[in-house]
């Protein structure tokens, strides 16, 4: 194209350089995973080990759930349940904070910056603050030990997040859109569905992969709120392969490699929607 | 080009609200504030009762340490065989989470039962959480079982719990790496004499650090402090409650562990370790000596996690001028005073505790019990330790047992840890501490 | 040649249905009105008795009679000398981490957007450190740095850099640097996504205008990139600032606040005075002083990125 040949050469460096600081320690998290027991403590660094092992990932696939420590085996509960948690979370909160993020970004309304600035302060609170009353409100609702307890909870922490990054999302989108919709005649509510929305895919799915971690990797309410492998998720699962003494990394390390799959594989299915965007069609005229 | 007509971040100030909407907001805010304030300003607690000895109970117990969860869960089934009236439900844990969790959990009750560590008596006492259950200790107890398991749950002469789970530190130390330098194993029994061995192991280049201890801010270090305290003949508290650590052995405890260091006797690794990287460097071979909890025992002969398997010995804590108490690191059953069904949970917990259960499964957890010491099919487990532990258990010292113990063992890690990187001298670390700690025990 | 006009006029000139203030209003409360249930259906509560909780001297998690001390938890805060290092200790982990994953995500978002071979090669693997739960971050390169038989001197060693292992969590403020890395390395993933998602929004045809002019690449991205960036970058730096001083997980598995508390933050802080020490009513002023202090930081950003005249809504 009309980039210069130093050019290319010099990104695609950048680009190597790059996947090697992510991968390094990703590679050594594999590794370890593999690595049998006595070779994660050896003096010297064993950079791969003599017999690698697959017990690991073995004991998490296939032994039996619920009975005795089979910690590995719960691992598989967890995963199912962190999945589903933070699914319908990020679901529920990138709904609700797409809509009112908009009444944030283009409406005028009294109250607007107060009502903005509540529901950041939820998000701003560290879990420690609320986690007691919290246990207690959820104890009498019956929710303790649920998922839909997580959802409720982890939904007041992601939606405020949804409407902030939203709104701002949808200020950078140029105002003349509406007004040619409306223009055109159709309703409020039909200009932000049919015309707004569907270019803010950008704005939505990074706003949902965030919102998405932010649910994934909560570890503090997860663990005080859940007991069983009814609710338990991957991080309080992972905690549970430390015991009050002893630990092995290695086991770690495999729920690590396992637990960053399904993030993985939905953040490349959505791939193709973050590379959209806003072309300049929709500005000119 | 001039683009700054673009896009605005969102704002968040501005024009005031009006007068009404300030009157609605704060009406509504004022109500959510009235109804929170119920139960702080005034009103009491709930209170448990003691239930009619059936029912569902729940526990929270530990995973991973002590008794495993196929050991517990094999005891609940037998226990609800025998008392088909009462159906128990466990919630398994890490350790981290047990303090926690039964905060969390105590205005809300959900437990009849706690695992509790020998450090929380006083506060979970105190504050109500678990329940004075001194009237319910039969006195045969309190001579049938070990003397540190009897002080365990106890706090100002009363009784939080019953003991459980026993636990101290022991020496251990690879028999390959002395014979190699010629060390007397008889010369561990004091602490002169392991100083004297470390040099001589560090001196034959068998390894580089030949201690390795628990030194990370955390309980850990307060554990491994307690027990040299006791060694130099220090104490914590004086009789009138003061601090005391700040004098004599308290001091004396501190400038050894520093000088381990700087001697290069100690690992330095060890300021930034716990229990589980003292397993691993020794079971790497690069510890010839660690203090640490019965069960490294195991793991460290096991030849699947070891590169020492076979070489490693267990011996009691080596004395100081001060004695020789190893630190009490056990836990205890304690009924929530939540709990609506107390005299099913203590039925529970009797039965949990009983000497029979115990020497079952004594293979994870050494018994409370005297005479089980003496049981060959109790010794026939675990020989060696064994042989320490009848010695040792009899023989233990605990942390100072204030209801805000927390608070004054965080004071301890943080000015501990001052010395031990150098920060501080010790004496001044100490008396740092000393002067925080006065001011928490007199809050 | 002209600059296209995205002026933001607010929308309400328009006449058709739903017309004026009014309907405006209503189409508002109706697009918030899941929002607030959602947010406060659970919360409302547990955030106003936490408050209320901050103005007595509680002690206990157990309902009960306690003495009303007003302000008197906040001004204990300012009293506390322990506090001052655990802030700074936030400031530094807040400015450098938030800094870092800045400048490094829009460095790699930048790479991102270049018309690399196989970009969804390169871009799945920003995913990477994203998908990776804190938990098993922090656990991650507590190992990589262990002073006995961690991969980084391991690493070092092996490139002959230098052969005496270092601890890299032995002394406090390494030990921070070490953890603010680990952080970094993490969490730039998210920048990059935002930073990439605001550059989609850069019509292409601007770049073209300015190479027309004769721009420099470094020239063009300086005066044009970075201020279509600038709402991106706010909404980034108040996340990430919001996040940074609420950082408790890492710490939690990595150091446990050590070494001799020199990576013990303020969200940190609060779980200790109050899981720790039971010292609720302690532990929610601090907490909310951290709402304080974030929102303060956050009308800061938003005031500095703010260019020109604020012609926006309202």
């Amino acid at each position: 194209m009309r980039h210069s040949r130093n050019y290319m050469i010099a990104i695609h460096i950048a680009a190597v350089v790059m996947a090697v600081v992510i991968l390094l320690p990703f590679v050594w998290l594999v590794i370890s995973s593999v690595s049998p027991a006595t070779d994660l403590v050896s003096a010297h660094v064993h950079w791969w080990p003599a017999h690698p092992t697959l017990s690991r990932y073995k004991a998490i696939f296939s032994s039996s759930v619920g009975g005795g420590d089979n910690v590995a085996a719960n691992f598989r509960l967890a995963m199912v349940n962190s999945l589903i948690v933070a699914g319908v979370t990020t679901a529920i909160s990138l709904t609700v904070g797409a809509l009112g993020g908009y009444a944030f970004a283009r409406l005028r309304f009294r109250l607007r910056r107060t009502s903005l600035f509540t529901f950041l302060t939820v998000y701003m609170l560290p879990p420690i603050a609320l986690v007691i009353p919290l246990y207690l409100a959820l104890a009498n609702l019956h929710l303790l030990d649920s998922k839909i307890g997580l959802i409720l909870t982890y939904c007041s922490i992601v939606t405020p997040f949804c409407l902030w990054t939203m709104s701002n999302y949808y200020l950078s989108l140029p105002a003349d859109l509406e007004e040619a919709a409306r223009v055109d005649g159709c309703s409020r509510l039909g200009a932000l569905v049919r015309i707004i929305l569907p270019l803010s895919r950008p704005g939505l799915l990074t706003t949902a992969m965030f919102g998405f971690l932010l649910a994934w990797d909560e570890f503090l309410f997860a663990l005080i709120f859940t007991s069983t492998s009814n609710a338990k998720t991957i991080p309080v699962a992972i905690a549970e392969f430390t015991g009050k003494f002893s630990s092995d990394f290695g086991l770690i390390a495999a729920g690590g490699v396992l637990a960053a799959g399904p993030p993985v594989i939905l953040a490349l299915l959505s791939q193709r929607f973050i590379v959209g965007g806003l072309t300049s069609g929709a500005v000119k005229g | 080009m001039n683009l700054s007509e673009t896009t605005q971040p969102l704002e968040l100030v501005g024009t005031g609200p009006t007068r009404r909407v300030v009157l609605t907001v704060g009406g509504g805010l004022g109500l959510a504030t009235f109804l929170a304030a119920c139960g702080v300003g005034g009103g009491s607690g709930a209170s448990g009762g003691a239930g009619s000895g059936k029912g569902a109970i729940r526990a929270l117990v530990m995973k991973q340490a002590g008794y495993s969860e196929e050991d517990i869960r094999k005891m609940t089934s037998t226990f609800q065989a025998a008392n088909p009236d009462i159906k128990v439900t466990l919630d398994f844990v890490a350790y981290e989470a047990l303090h926690d969790k039964t905060v969390a959990a105590a205005p809300a009750g959900t437990y009849d039962v706690v695992l509790i560590d020998v450090i929380w008596p006083a506060e979970f006492g105190t504050k109500k959480i678990v329940a004075d259950v001194s009237s319910k200790w039969p006195a045969s107890w309190k001579e049938q079982m070990l003397g540190g398991a009897v002080a365990t749950p106890q706090y100002n002469s009363q009784f939080y719990g019953v003991p459980w789970i026993l636990d101290t530190k022991y020496l251990f130390f690879n028999t390959a790496h002395l014979a190699k330098a010629k060390v007397d194993a008889a010369q561990l029994d004091t602490w002169d004499g392991v100083l004297k061995a470390a040099r001589a192991l560090k001196a034959s280049g068998v390894t580089k650090y030949p201690l390795v201890w628990s030194w990370q801010q955390a309980e850990a270090l307060i554990c491994d402090y307690t027990t040299l305290l006791g060694a130099f003949g220090g104490t914590f508290l004086d009789e009138s409650g003061k601090p005391a650590f700040q004098h004599g052995g308290g001091v004396q405890a501190l400038e050894f562990m520093h000088q381990s260091i700087t001697d290069g006797l100690t690992n330095p690794t060890s300021t930034q370790s716990l229990e589980e990287d003292v397993r691993r460097v020794f079971s790497a071979g690069q510890a010839s000596m660690a203090m640490n909890w019965t069960y490294m025992f195991g793991m460290a002969n096991d030849p699947k996690q070891s590169q020492v398997a076979g070489d490693v010995a267990v011996l009691q804590t080596p004395s100081g001028p001060g004695g020789r108490p190893g630190v009490n690191g056990s836990m205890a059953l304690a009924l929530s005073a939540q709990s609506q069904n107390q005299d099913a949970a203590w039925k529970y917990i009797t039965y949990l505790t009983s000497q029979p259960v115990q020497a079952k499964f004594a293979l994870s957890s050494l018994p409370v019990w005297k005479s089980s010491y003496d049981d060959p099919a109790v010794v026939k487990t675990n020989p060696a330790v064994i042989e320490q532990a009848k010695k040792q258990l009899a023989d233990l010292i605990l942390r100072p047992q204030v209801k805000n113990y927390n608070a004054i063992s965080l004071v301890l890690q943080a000015e501990i840890q001052n010395a031990l990187v150098g920060k501080k001298p010790a004496q001044q670390a100490l008396n740092d501490a000393a002067d925080k700690t006065a001011t928490l025990l007199g809050s | 040649m002209s600059v296209p006009q995205v002026a933001t006029t607010p929308v309400k000139k328009l006449g058709a249905r739903g017309s004026g203030a009014r309907g405006e209003a209503r189409f508002a409360f109706l697009l918030l009105l899941p929002a607030a249930l959602v947010v406060f259906g659970v919360v409302l509560y547990p955030v106003a008795r936490t408050f209320v909780v901050s103005l007595f001297a509680v002690d206990s998690p157990l309902p009960g009679s306690y003495p009303f001390v007003g302000l008197g938890n906040y001004t204990r805060v300012f009293r506390d000398p322990d506090f001052y290092g655990v802030l700074g200790n936030t400031m530094y982990f807040t400015l450098v981490s938030t800094g870092a994953e800045l400048i490094l995500g829009i460095a790699v978002a930048l790479l991102l957007n270049a018309p690399l071979r196989a970009r969804w090669f390169w871009r799945s693997l920003v995913v990477l450190p994203w998908a990776l739960p804190t938990i098993v971050n922090g656990a991650l390169w507590r190992w990589i740095y262990n002073g006995q038989y961690g991969a980084l001197n391991g690493l070092l060693e092996a490139i002959h850099i230098s052969s005496t292992p270092v601890q890299w969590l032995g002394s406090p403020f390494l030990a921070l640097n070490m953890v603010i890395f680990a952080d970094v390395w993490k969490n730039t993933s998210i920048v990059v996504f935002f930073i990439l998602a605001g550059l989609q929004t850069i019509p292409s045809d601007l770049y073209e205008a300015a190479r027309i002019d004769g721009a420099s690449a470094w020239s063009a991205f300086w005066r044009l990139t970075l201020p279509l960036l600038a709402p991106s970058i706010a909404v980034v730096l108040v996340l990430r600032t919001i996040e940074a001083f609420k950082v408790f997980d890492i710490i939690y598995v990595m150091t446990g606040g050590g070494p001799a508390s020199g990576t013990q933050t303020v969200a940190f802080y609060t779980y200790l005075q109050a899981f720790s020490n039971q010292l609720f009513g302690y532990g929610s002023a601090l907490a909310y002083l951290i709402v304080v202090a974030v929102f303060a930081m956050a009308m800061v950003y938003l005031r500095l990125l703010r260019q020109g005249q604020m012609a926006g809504v309202e």
